[in-house]
Parts: structure tokens; C-alpha cells; sequence
């Protein structure tokens, strides 16, 4: 049986984790199709490329471009009556969506997949991390979102077929008004290879543009921890953790950061981690591979100097 | 209009989670549990909506075992009117689709107007109950939301969403589900004579089994690992330069 992937747009754009819930499909189904909900059909041109995908159906509708979760859901599990899998990569796009078709399919979702073990075997994450579940489904239909961490992220080089779907877009019960988009000239910080991420310990919002300066000097993204949004030193799509990103880049940065549970629950697999903080007792140290005791701003602003 | 707030009780999330090698499930005995922070959340912003005088009434659900109370009576110490537990025989293994399925029941049977709740619970961490009650009931849907407000002719609201690319700006009919983000507001603390006066708060149990709704697992836990975070061999180092040439070393910068 063959599986669907839900692809994340923006504009023509596609989602890093769109690319992983490819690679995850591939696992799953010699067939693997795209679907794609866009205001532009053009779009799917750069779908089509991806490798692994074999048919792209497009929805296109004006209304498709800030699409509701009603609206996606209905189109989507009218869709899914050719599938056995629908995947999508974990981001709040698919986390709005995806158990809205569960609903309306009878079908339970399973969030966060890190691994495909078999047909209907899966691995995912509990409480905060700390805890990997293996699961099994009995659903008929299987839904899935999955880690773009967890799954390589498939590159272009496919030539798909695009089949345009003639589908009435139904009536929303939500309209949207606006998007304040998160305007950064940074890498994004889920596919990042470098982050350099900052925590209470700065102190205030002035102190954390020295985080912004240093991840400058290092082509870096900026990440935050939770304590750190919540003392509105920075916005919250720049959390790192449970609540926030789940991030794996090759180099992690943490500065001023203690290291609690949930922050760790979003960082713990990048490559290199440097701790740099003045509390040695933080539990942020046990997870370095390089540690800077010393005084936060002092050190920072020596980076800033020598990088 | 009445909010309904659906809550769950959790290990505490300051806590560590550990396997027991012989359920190889999640060992919940004696161990420290708590009302879910997102619900917290969530039922302040209930509370404030009745404070206002847009809502009409506040109720707040929860499922599970005998101890569950306890987690309600603290929902209704902060000010919630009324409580409805739905009582399950032992530990069931319930998964969103299920809970989605009781709480659209008892949502159309309360004809409430607004449903508010967390966006996950910090144990399963699935981020689905919510989305799947929108999509049983065809209501419209506002996710991890960061603001909220309620139109003059309280015929709609308006929610600031927490998205991955920023913030998005949604009008949604009502009624409503709003899944509930960290920064939508601080939760109070429930006063002492408060806590009192919960205890003579009403408080409706509904055996689960009352309720003909099939709880059957669908996806079936077949083991669990500790994965937790792996000690690292922290080199100390105490200057930029030092630093950067271990990254640049590392192949990293």
C-alpha cells in the first residue's frame, strides 16, 4: 500500500521537515506521493523534484494559502482513501492539522516519530525525551508525523508526475487576518548547522543581543531556552525544547543556560556542545563536550573579538 | 456562554520519568503528580474570561482514576464552578482519539461554546487532543494560542497563533477549540479559603463505562527505554581563542 506525504510550503518554499517525512515514507511504501495544498499550483513544480516522490497531487485555492485546519483536514482525508500512511514532518503545520484528520479517518496519530521499525512499528518520544516509547499501530490507516532530526532530509534530483485535484474547497469556520512573520537574515534555527543559544543567565534583552552579535560572527541561528522567552528576552520560535524546537546541528552553543529537562529534551542530539555559563553546578555542563566557567558577558564578547 | 476546560493530571514535570523493568511502563507509583502546566494555563484563561463577564459558567473535566479528583478539586480551587470526572476502572491506556471522543460527548451535552485546554501534556507530549475534539465536532480550531479575545458581539475570537515562521492572526466562529501556549498568561495560585470553599464546589462523576465509547487501544506501547541525555566528557577550556581552535579542531567551525 502506498503512502501520502503532507508537504509544508511556504510560498514555493519547501519545508526542511517535509524533506524528512519523505525520507520516512521511503521507509514505508515503495509508492510514495506528495500532497500539497497551495494558493498556486505552480508550486508543486519544486515538489516534483524531490527524490522518492512518484505522483504530486495539488490542491489549488486562493483559500488554500493560510489554510485552516478544518478546511486541510477535510481535503486531505478525501485524499487518503488511495493511501495506507499519511506522513508529514513535526512542525506547528502538521501538529494542526494531522490529528484533525485522525478524527475525521477514526485513526490515532502518532506524533513525533524518531524511527520506523517496521510496517506499523514506530518509535517516539515521552516526557520530554527522557523516555522513548516503541509502539505498534492497529489503525488502518497510519498517521504519522516524524522528527526532521531523526530522518535524512531528501534532496532533489526526482522527476514526479504533478496531477492537479479538482476538489471543492469547502466553507471555513476561521478566517485568517495576518501573519507577523519572524523576519531573520540568520539560518533557520531547526536545520541550522550551527546554534548559538542563550538562556536567563544573560540578564535582559539588551545582554542577548550579544548572542544575536556572537551567532552573526558564527553564520549561526539563534535559539533560546524557555526561561529566556519567558522573560521576553526573545520571542518564542526561538525556543529550543520540549515545548519549543527539537534541534540536532553540528554545533550547539549554550550561554547562561542551566540546562533544565526540557531544554535538554531539544538539544541533546546536536554533535558538539559547548556550555558556557558562570554556575559550574548547572546541569547544562554534564551534557558538554566543551566547558567555559567564566563570566558570561566577558566570554562572549572575547568570542565576538576572536571569531 | 460556557468554557469548558478539559485538564490532566500528570508526573510532576519537574520530575524525572523511570522505567519499571517489569511493566516496562512508565513507573507512576508514588511518584510525585501534578495538573499539567499547559492546563494551568488554560483554566486561567477560563477564569479570567468569567471575571470579565463572557462566560456564563466555567467547567472543568478530567479523566481517569479515583485520584484525578484531587487534580479537579485544584482546578476548582482556583475558581472553576463546577467539575465532571469521568471515572475509569484502573489505569487505562487512553490515547487523544479516545479522549477526544468522551470529551466531544460531554462538550455537546454541556452545549458548550468554548472549549480552552492545553496545547500537550507534558507526559505523552502527543499535542492532539484539542485538534482531534475540533475535528469530531466541526469547530473551529486555534492552536497553541499566545493571545486571545472575544468579539463585541461574542459571536467570534480572535487568537494570536505560536507558529513555527511567527505568529499568525485567525478569526475563529465560535464555538471554538483553543489549544492554550506558555505565554498566554501566569496561572494563579489557589488561595487557602479558596481550597476550602472547592471542596463544596460541585462535582459530577461519570463512570467511563457509562458512556459507550470504544476504548480499545489503537496504538499499543510495546516497550520503553530510559534515553534521557548522556553524559558528555566535558573538556574545560578558559579562553575564546582555546575555544575556537577545539571547534575548528572538531571540524564544527
Amino acid at each position: 500500500m502506498s503512502a501520502l506525504v503532507l508537504i509544508e510550503l511556504h510560498g514555493a518554499e519547501i519545508s526542511a521537515n517535509s524533506r524528512a517525512a519523505v525520507t520516512a515514507a521511503t521507509q514505508l511504501s515503495d509508492t510514495v506521493d506528495a500532497l500539497v495544498l497551495t494558493n498556486d499550483a505552480a508550486n508543486a513544480s519544486a515538489v516534483a523534484a524531490i527524490r522518492g516522490i512518484n505522483t504530486v497531487k495539488v490542491i489549488a485555492d486562493a483559500a488554500l494559502e493560510h489554510v485552516s485546519a478544518g478546511i486541510a483536514s477535510k481535503l486531505i482525508a478525501g485524499v487518503m482513501s488511495d493511501y495506507q500512511y499519511l506522513v508529514a514532518g513535526s512542525a506547528t503545520y502538521s501538529k494542526n492539522i494531522v490529528p484533525v484528520v485522525g478524527a475525521l479517518l477514526d485513526a490515532q496519530p502518532i506524533s513525533d516519530v524518531c524511527e520506523v521499525k517496521s510496517a506499523n512499528t514506530f518509535t517516539r518520544p515521552l516526557y520530554a525525551g527522557n523516555i522513548m516509547a516503541t509502539v505498534e499501530s492497529s489503525d488502518e490507516k497510519i498517521l504519522l508525523t516524524v522528527r526532521a532530526t531523526s530522518f535524512d532530509h531528501a534532496e532533489d534530483g526526482g522527476s514526479a508526475t504533478i496531477e492537479e485535484l479538482s476538489v471543492d474547497v469547502p466553507e471555513s469556520n476561521s478566517t485568517f487576518i495576518s501573519l507577523q512573520e519572524s523576519q531573520s537574515e540568520r539560518p533557520e534555527l531547526t536545520t541550522a548547522d550551527r546554534i548559538v543559544s542563550g538562556g536567563r543567565g544573560l540578564g535582559s534583552k539588551e545582554n542577548f543581543a550579544l548572542i544575536e552579535q556572537l551567532a552573526d560572527k558564527l553564520d549561526a541561528a539563534v535559539g533560546a531556552s524557555r526561561a529566556a522567552v519567558d522573560a521576553g528576552f526573545i520571542s518564542n520560535d526561538y525556543q529550543v525544547g520540549q515545548t519549543g524546537k527539537v534541534v540536532a546541528p553540528k554545533l550547539y552553543m549554550a550561554i547562561g543556560i542551566s540546562g533544565a529537562i526540557q531544554h535538554l529534551a531539544g538539544m541533546k542530539d546536536s554533535q558538539v556542545i559547548v556550555v558556557i555559563n558562570n554556575d559550574s553546578d548547572a546541569p547544562m555542563a554534564r551534557m558538554a563536550d566543551l566547558v567555559w566557567n567564566t563570566d558570561l558577558f566577558g566570554a562572549v564578547q572575547e568570542l565576538i573579538d576572536n571569531a | 456562554m460556557k468554557i469548558i476546560i478539559p485538564i490532566k493530571r500528570v508526573l510532576d514535570p519537574y520530575t524525572q520519568a523511570r522505567v519499571n523493568k517489569q511493566t516496562q511502563l512508565v513507573d507512576l507509583t508514588n511518584a510525585k503528580m501534578a495538573m499539567n502546566p499547559f492546563c494551568e494555563i488554560a483554566v486561567e484563561e477560563a477564569l479570567k474570561l468569567k471575571e470579565s463577564g463572557a462566560a456564563s459558567e466555567t467547567i472543568v473535566i478530567s479523566i481517569g482514576t479515583d485520584k484525578t479528583v484531587d487534580t479537579l478539586r485544584t482546578a476548582l480551587a482556583m475558581g472553576v464552578d463546577r467539575a465532571i470526572f469521568i471515572k475509569t476502572e484502573g489505569d487505562l491506556d487512553l490515547q487523544p482519539l479516545h479522549l477526544g471522543k468522551i470529551l466531544a460527548l460531554i462538550i455537546k451535552r454541556e452545549e458548550a461554546g468554548l472549549v480552552i485546554m492545553g496545547k500537550q501534556a507534558v507526559d505523552n507530549d502527543n499535542n492532539q487532543t484539542g485538534q482531534i475534539i475540533s475535528g469530531l465536532l466541526d469547530y473551529s480550531l486555534g492552536t497553541f494560542i499566545s493571545k486571545f479575545s472575544l468579539s463585541d458581539d461574542a459571536q467570534s475570537i480572535e487568537v494570536s497563533r505560536e507558529i513555527d515562521s511567527g505568529i499568525e492572526i485567525r478569526k475563529l466562529n465560535l464555538p471554538a477549540v483553543v489549544t492554550v501556549d506558555l505565554r498566554l498568561n501566569e496561572p494563579r495560585y489557589a488561595s487557602l479559603p479558596n481550597i476550602m470553599k472547592a471542596r463544596s464546589k460541585p462535582l459530577e462523576t461519570v463512570e467511563l463505562s457509562s458512556l459507550d465509547i470504544d476504548v480499545t487501544p489503537r496504538v499499543k506501547v510495546i516497550s520503553v527505554v530510559e534515553s534521557g541525555t548522556k553524559d558528555r566528557a566535558a573538556k574545560q577550556v578558559s579562553s575564546a581563542k582555546e575555544l575556537l581552535e577545539e571547534l575548528t579542531q572538531m571540524g564544527v567551525l
